[in-house]
């Protein structure tokens, strides 16, 4: 079986930026060359005419939340997966933050059995820190490695004492695990529900200010730096954490850092109304940290961009504010989202795909590219394709989006994974 | 003239004309209380629940007198009376008490904008008697009523609001109607309680208690608890008493017919000295029974009132 996509632009981040034919055979990529020039009779091959379309590699969405096991009303590795091959994504890092917590390999197999079952994208699972991430004791990284997980982290928690970031650092490096942090403090947090500022002040709601997050990044990279172990920071919401992540990297410490799509959108202002869907950890922020966050993407201070797809139902999210669960869905809105960053000119095409697929591979220790002889993981995106947010059309089992109605301008149009074809809306 | 909206959420979507409309109704409701009976048939057949979250006396008595003074059915539900409260959510709560057909709805609740979401979903009018730390609108209406009988205008006015401000619903909603009304409102307080860009609800944050009392023509002290001792938000109750506090020789540096004002229930001898708060500038239960008149308006209004304000 073999497949020929042709006349389409071939983005492959710091290799490739042109208009080529991409041949695919036996599950992986067997030729990129100008356009017209490969010449294949296979009788079983298939070609896709991809003129207008780019070519990219499978992007990776680092930070997900799949909620199985234990919230699968929320959303399920099946439904997942769906949304990820929906929004353009080969393969996603699941949060550990399951119930049970995937602190366990009994739990790491579970999901990555289910994976396999839902048969859609590659499914990385993050295992815990801490057993129950409740900070107390280190999980078994050994075994969770040895069971699948990628990464370590007791994201939607932070890891409050310093010293177990530092065992967890260093134990991790023995086996080869990334470390991601949730930075956050939580007495600093104490109890704000959004932003600290003017409009929280106005709006009556406990403000969270900048400095819960950035006071986190930066004993993080201290503890980086200690530990001479490289630290991924998740969710970058801050100018200040912007700021202390150019300053580490600058000098020299292996901190890495993603930031998600809202972050680049939203500002606070979505706020008002007591809008539970634009409630999220950390939470909106100024518009001064807005630009900031497309500054740390421009100049690569932010790696990648990761949506936090947080799924939650009705239950969660129609209640008071201040009752409302944090997080929203972010896997099929997220490319063109990020895509206003090339129109707007805040990167350029090849860099933003860089973000989104080779940057967070790079950081999860995942292969990614479009060279030859790589596994065929492709993603097909129509860049001016234009639709609207309708959430009984989205994929993802819960609906909690604050882009319901926008119109977006660009969608992936095709998904392949080792050359099989998941995502097919090529008209 | 008739509201705007049915519901009455905050000050900041009342227009200047609205709260003129309201203290107007609340001034000519005031003398239904001095009858000897006290009753008119004006909301008669009309049904108000009063719907309490968190615990008060003040208010809820207030707003029922009120509902009663107006021959209204009025119904009171507090928090842990009834199993409509227990483990039910607020939209639950909201879908069974609409198809029990009230006319006005009176919400108190812990959360900062539980009355917007309770009064989106309903027919009937919501008055928010209170949500979290956002708004109180029915307090801060009685006090420009207070104020302006002691004053005889809002406008020109300068008003000191002293204490807790972070987690005063009460000075949020003050800011918010006496700047409309054209006072202007100096805040002072612990810089702990003091939240983040309050000077962009249009006041002004002194450097210290004194500085802001200074030339003041009314003083509204804020209820300080002492629960915030354990988030680190205040020392002591004596260091607050002596710092933050208004006794009668900060009192001085006031305008000479300086009117005090606490929405209650007081801490004598914290925030406010008992010599103080029984002095001849202590406006404080004119405010108690303004709060009657004021609610008696409101609940007036937004069943419909008449497009020509009340008339007995």
């Amino acid at each position: 079986m073999a497949i020929l996509i042709k006349n389409g632009r071939v983005i492959d981040p710091g290799h490739l930026d042109d208009a080529c034919d991409l041949l695919i055979r036996d599950g992986r990529i067997a030729a990129v060359e100008p356009q017209g020039t490969i010449g294949d009779s296979s009788a079983d091959l298939r070609v896709i005419d991809a003129s207008g379309l780019w070519v990219t590699p499978g992007l990776v969405d680092m930070h997900v939340h799949f909620r199985e096991p234990g919230q699968e009303y929320k959303e399920t590795i099946a439904t997942g997966s769906e949304a990820a091959a929906a929004g353009g994504f080969t393969a996603v890092c699941t949060m550990p933050n399951t119930d049970p917590v995937n602190d366990d390999p009994a739990v790491t197999e579970l999901i990555l059995n289910q994976a396999a079952k839902a048969g859609k994208v590659r499914v990385y699972p993050a295992a815990a820190i801490s057993r129950g991430s409740r900070g107390e004791q280190l999980c078994e990284f050994g075994e969770l490695g040895a069971a699948g997980a990628v990464a370590v982290t007791d994201d939607g928690l932070p890891v409050m004492n310093s010293q177990l970031m530092r065992r967890a650092l260093e134990y991790a490096s023995g086996f080869g695990l990334r470390v991601i942090s949730h930075s956050e403090d939580l007495q600093l947090a104490d109890g704000g529900v959004m932003n600290e500022g003017p409009r929280a002040t106005r709006m009556g709601l406990a403000g969270i200010p900048n400095a819960c997050e950035t006071v986190m990044v930066m004993r993080d990279i201290a503890v980086s730096s200690l530990t001479g172990v490289p630290v991924h920071i998740a969710h970058v919401s801050t100018r200040e954490s912007v700021e202390a992540i150019r300053r580490a990297k600058a000098d020299g410490i292996a901190v890495t850092a993603e930031t998600a799509p809202h972050y680049f959108t939203l500002t606070d202002a979505a706020v008002e109304g007591y809008n539970t869907h634009a409630k999220m950890n950390p939470p909106l922020r100024s518009e001064e940290d807005r630009q900031a966050i497309r500054d740390g993407l421009a100049d690569g201070t932010l790696d990648a961009i990761a949506t936090d797809h947080a799924p939650h139902s009705p239950m969660e999210k129609e209640v008071e504010f201040d009752r409302a669960a944090n997080g929203i869905i972010g896997l099929e809105t997220s490319l063109p989202l990020s895509l206003r960053l090339v129109d707007e000119g805040v990167l350029d095409a090849g860099t933003l795909i860089e973000r989104m697929s080779i940057a967070p591979a790079r950081i999860l220790g995942l292969e990614c590219g479009l060279l030859v002889g790589m596994t065929a993981d492709i993603t097909l995106i129509d860049p001016v394709k234009e639709w609207v947010v309708t959430t009984d059309k989205l994929k993802s089992k819960s609906k909690n989006t604050p882009f319901e109605d926008w119109t977006m301008k660009g969608k992936a149009v095709m998904t392949l994974i080792g050359g099989h074809v998941i995502l097919d809306e090529l008209a | 003239m008739a509201l705007e909206q049915k519901d009455v959420i905050d000050l900041a979507s009342l227009s200047v004309d609205e709260i003129r409309l309201i203290l107007d109704t609340a001034k000519s409701m005031r003398e239904i209380s001095e009858r000897p009976i006290k009753k008119v048939p004006t909301l008669r057949g009309k049904t108000v629940i009063l719907f309490f979250y968190e615990p008060s006396t003040r208010t809820k008595l207030s707003f029922d007198i009120a509902a009663k003074r107006l021959s209204a059915d009025s119904i009171s539900v507090s928090a842990g009376m009834s199993s409509l409260v227990k483990g039910e959510t607020l939209l639950d709560t909201a879908k069974n008490l609409e198809a029990m057909r009230p006319d006005v709805v009176v919400l108190r609740h812990a959360f900062s904008g539980a009355s917007r979401m309770l009064g989106e979903r309903l027919e009937a009018s919501v008055i928010n008697a209170g949500d979290g730390t956002h708004a109180h609108p029915s307090q801060a209406l009685l006090d420009m009523l207070t104020i302006e009988q002691h004053k005889g205008s809002l406008s020109g006015l300068r008003v000191a609001i002293i204490g807790d401000i972070a987690h005063s619903r009460v000075a949020r909603s003050n800011c918010e109607g006496l700047t409309k009304m054209g006072s202007e409102v100096v805040l002072a307080g612990p810089t702990t309680m003091m939240p983040k860009g309050i000077e962009q609800m249009g006041v002004s944050v002194a450097p210290c208690v004194d500085a802001a009392i200074e030339g003041a023509d009314v003083v509204m002290m804020l209820r300080i608890q002492k629960e915030r001792q354990k988030n680190f938000l205040m020392s002591t109750e004596r260091e607050y008493a002596r710092r933050f506090g208004l006794n009668a020789e900060r009192l001085a540096r006031a305008s000479k017919d300086v009117v005090i004002m606490h929405p209650g229930p007081m801490n004598r001898g914290v925030e406010i000295s008992p010599e103080v708060a029984d002095g001849p500038y202590s406006i404080i239960l004119d405010q108690v029974t303004n709060g009657v008149a004021v609610r008696m308006a409101l609940l007036f209004l937004v069943v419909g009132g008449s497009r020509h304000g009340y008339t007995d």
